[in-house]
């Protein structure tokens, strides 16, 4: 029981990260048209945003120690960040928290990537076929992963949780097991509710806003609301923007889980196309379903037991599910009829 | 008799493949393998070393330290810098003028830890290039590819950093030498200290990186843990660059186990360990026995990237930069002095093989393969950080100390990360090169 409650804990945080993945390319479908393969490149660099806080906020100022020397002959340097000289105990704090401190940079920085990508770029595609689509937004993911790749190197760039978060909670002790029975990561656990968190804030901000209504209006049905003087592209513009922000949170985040290098919207990205493709093209909930149950199950093909009956079916479960999920239901769990067919 | 003026049918027949034949000699005999005694001997006053290292990938961070000594080691050869280990090899032939009298030069490529191109990338040196000599890798599965490739092209293999039992046992080759201990070597001189730190009574958790290097490296540390009387209660295989390794780390909590072995390098073992410890693994008690992590194999680059998470965890290590014998502050002094930070494993085992290499065919007086393959072969050699070192003939493995080490749990500065807890002599770690297996065959010159 406590090995199956663990993987479906596992399996929320993954998923936390699918959904939010899937929730933008599914925004950007559904009122754009537009098969956005740059989109995992935006996770990638919500993530670099991170790396880059940290960097800004631990910049050192090295002085030499003369009366020390490196093994090569050198004074040994002696690193303290400006900001803890500066600020004492707050800059330490300020370090500590440098993860949580960078979704403050990343949402403007978000927007701005998102508008530029959708005004510079995107925006002349709307009306091509989605393979030209498809594959200018490849390239486009490329560029962006080769610039970072330029930028900071190949390798992945640890990022760390605050030190109060870096352990691991008895949540078990709550649900009446044993004490150490189910414990899991603060920090995990803090990624699956701020990716609810999103979620949730998402799906009211398209509810309870009238910028919201018109923007499900235009997917539904683009030319009546066109009809209504509406600038349905206008408002389409932030509606990219704002799956950019959501994809790069969503990258902020996941930093002290997986140290961010320049792949991982790539890797990513798949994973999440399988997810939007089994929730249904287009509905917004049934990518956020998808994504929790993706990364449940996912979890759950990882187990001893279930890999000893069936070897390296954790490999392939996700893809296994959607074309059970596409033979028995061709729209996805949640897809709209008309979406993506004929 | 035979009329030649008046050629019979068959006459022309044989005629026109004879003729044939002799227009096709030219072609065969004319190939580059006829031409020379041996596969791209050099005909003017350089020699090129062909260096292929991960510059992209997971094992990106080691194949950069690889290509720094390798350019150290050009330098020192061609009588450029302070010498490094030029001073304290013994013995030694060569006097820093380059090997033979020939300037060395260099080519690189990218494997990016992938058996296929770092196959096509060593080709391409080979064939364009004209690389007498192929060496680098940070991936036992790639260093087996290669190595594989060389011996079929006729020239010389000397490994980097690959650990896994395999390149020297059943994959081994005459062309290939490795100077980098093995996964059997780990648990040799690992297995004594984790049973005086921990006890003989032991549950270990293995996470093997699901590759040859992560196959053996299991079995070799299952082997001397159970042979202590430790108990292994389960062995999971993961993929290489799993990322997220949450899902196989959560069944590990309540599976009676105390002790998890990391059978995993690079980006692997950073990403592994750091949600280990994540999870509260190193704050467990279980059996009455505080939870240990071990981590068999152990790099200065991999803890950096772990960051905290390493202290007070156990490995082993081929080499350290803090040794304190003449080749290896010879080295710490050069590397240091070139790039501003002290060198890695990989970096030394690179630079070390270099040397070897021009050393031997120094001796050889050549640089034919076959030649330079009975110069390596039981040559015996000191001073290159490591002791007494043996390259056996027999597997073209080195024999020599291999390190315990620990991470460091007051680290003096940000490259004192591992503190060395024993050198373990070379006898404790030396086997019967018959117990893995695999024959050397015959050496190729190419030719």
């Amino acid at each position: 029981m406590d090995a199956i409650l663990l993987q479906i804990l596992n399996g929320l945080d993954k998923g936390g990260a699918y959904a939010l993945i899937a929730l933008g390319l599914t925004l950007v479908f559904g009122t754009l048209g537009v098969v956005n393969f740059a989109h995992g490149a935006l996770f990638m660099l919500g993530a670099f945003c991170a790396v880059s806080v940290n960097q800004f906020i631990g910049l050192e100022q090295v002085r030499l120690d003369p009366d020390n020397l490196t093994p090569w002959g050198t004074p040994v340097e002696i690193r303290e960040p400006y900001i803890v000289s500066w600020l004492g105990d707050t800059g330490h704090l300020l370090l500590d928290y440098s993860v949580p401190v960078s979704i403050l940079a990343a949402i403007p920085v978000m927007i701005l990537i998102g508008f530029i990508m959708e005004r510079g770029l995107i925006q002349f595609f709307y009306k091509r076929p989605h393979a030209e689509q498809i594959l200018v937004t490849f390239g486009l993911a490329i560029v962006l992963q080769e610039i970072i790749k330029t930028w900071f190197g190949a390798n992945p760039l640890p990022q760390s949780p605050p030190d109060a978060m870096r352990t691991a909670a008895d949540i078990g002790v709550l649900v009446g097991f044993d004490p150490g029975q189910i414990v899991y990561p603060y920090w995990r656990l803090i990624y699956f509710l701020f990716s609810a968190l999103v979620i949730g804030g998402v799906f009211a901000f398209l509810q309870l806003t009238t910028f919201g209504m018109v923007v499900r209006a235009g997917m539904a049905d683009r030319e009546t609301v066109g009809l209504l003087g509406i600038d349905i592209e206008k408002r389409f513009t932030l509606v990219f923007g704002l799956a950019a922000v959501v994809a790069g949170l969503a990258g902020v985040m996941y930093t002290p889980i997986l140290p961010p290098d320049y792949h991982m919207g790539m890797d990513f990205l798949v994973l999440s196309f399988v997810v939007v493709v089994v929730g249904g093209m287009g509905s917004l909930p049934g990518a956020v379903a998808a994504g929790f149950l993706l990364g449940i199950l996912q979890s759950f093909a990882s187990m001893t037991e279930v890999k000893s009956i069936l070897p390296g079916i954790d490999q392939i479960i996700i893809y296994l599910v959607a074309v059970v999920i596409l033979l028995v239901r061709p729209r996805g769990l949640m897809g709209r009829k008309g979406v993506m067919e004929g | 008799m035979v009329d030649f003026l008046t050629p019979s049918r068959r006459g022309v027949l044989k005629g026109g493949a004879a003729v044939g034949a002799g227009l096709a000699m030219p072609t065969i005999f004319s190939s580059q393998a006829w031409s020379a005694e041996y596969l791209n001997k050099p005909t003017g006053d350089t020699v090129t070393f062909g260096f292929n290292v991960p510059q992209t990938g997971a094992y990106a961070d080691e194949g950069a330290d690889e290509l720094r000594a390798y350019q150290l080691a050009v330098k020192h050869l061609n009588g450029e810098g302070d010498g490094g280990m030029l001073n304290t090899m013994k013995p030694l032939v060569l006097s820093g003028n380059g090997v033979l009298g020939k300037k060395v030069s260099f080519v690189t490529g990218d494997t990016q830890t992938k058996s296929d191109a770092a196959r096509a990338s060593a080709k391409r040196m080979i064939e364009k290039d004209g690389a007498l000599m192929i060496t680098g890798g940070s991936s036992s599965g790639v260093a087996i590819a290669v190595q594989s490739l060389c011996q079929e092209a006729g020239v010389i293999f000397m490994a980097g950093l690959t650990h896994s039992n395999d390149t020297t046992g059943k994959d081994k080759r005459r062309n290939g030498f490795r100077h980098f201990f093995n996964a059997y070597m780990s648990g040799a001189a690992l297995a004594p200290v984790l049973k005086s730190n921990y006890g003989a009574d032991r549950k270990a958790y293995h996470l093997t990186a699901d590759y040859t290097w992560g196959w053996t490296q299991e079995e070799s540390i299952k082997n001397s843990t159970e042979a202590l009387g430790w108990e292994t209660v389960n062995a999971v295989r993961t993929p290489l660059g799993a990322g997220d390794f949450s899902q196989y780390i959560t069944p590990v909590l309540n599976s009676g186990a105390d002790v998890l072995i990391l059978n995993h390098y690079g980006k692997d073992m950073v990403n592994s360990l750091t949600q280990a410890v994540q999870f509260g693994l190193r704050d467990k008690q279980v059996n009455g026995k505080d939870f240990a992590i071990v981590v068999p194999l152990y790099s200065r680059l991999m803890a950096q990237g772990a960051g905290e998470n390493v202290k007070g965890i156990f490995g082993s290590t081929n080499w350290h930069w803090s040794l304190q014998d003449e080749g290896s502050k010879a080295f710490v002094k050069s590397f240091g002095a070139e790039y501003g930070f002290p060198p890695s494993q990989a970096a030394h085992t690179c630079y070390v093989q270099a040397l070897l290499y021009a050393d031997a065919c120094e001796r050889a007086g050549t640089f034919m393969p076959c030649g330079v393959v009975d110069a390596l072969e039981d040559h015996e050699f000191d001073g290159m950080g490591n002791g007494p070192t043996l390259y056996r003939g027999a597997d073209h493995q080195c024999f020599k100390k291999v390190l315990v080490v620990k991470g460091n749990e007051n680290p003096s500065s940000q490259f004192d990360l591992l503190e060395v807890v024993q050198e373990v002599p070379a006898e404790q770690v030396t086997y019967d090169p018959a117990i893995f297996g695999g024959e050397l065959g015959e050496c190729n010159n190419g030719a």
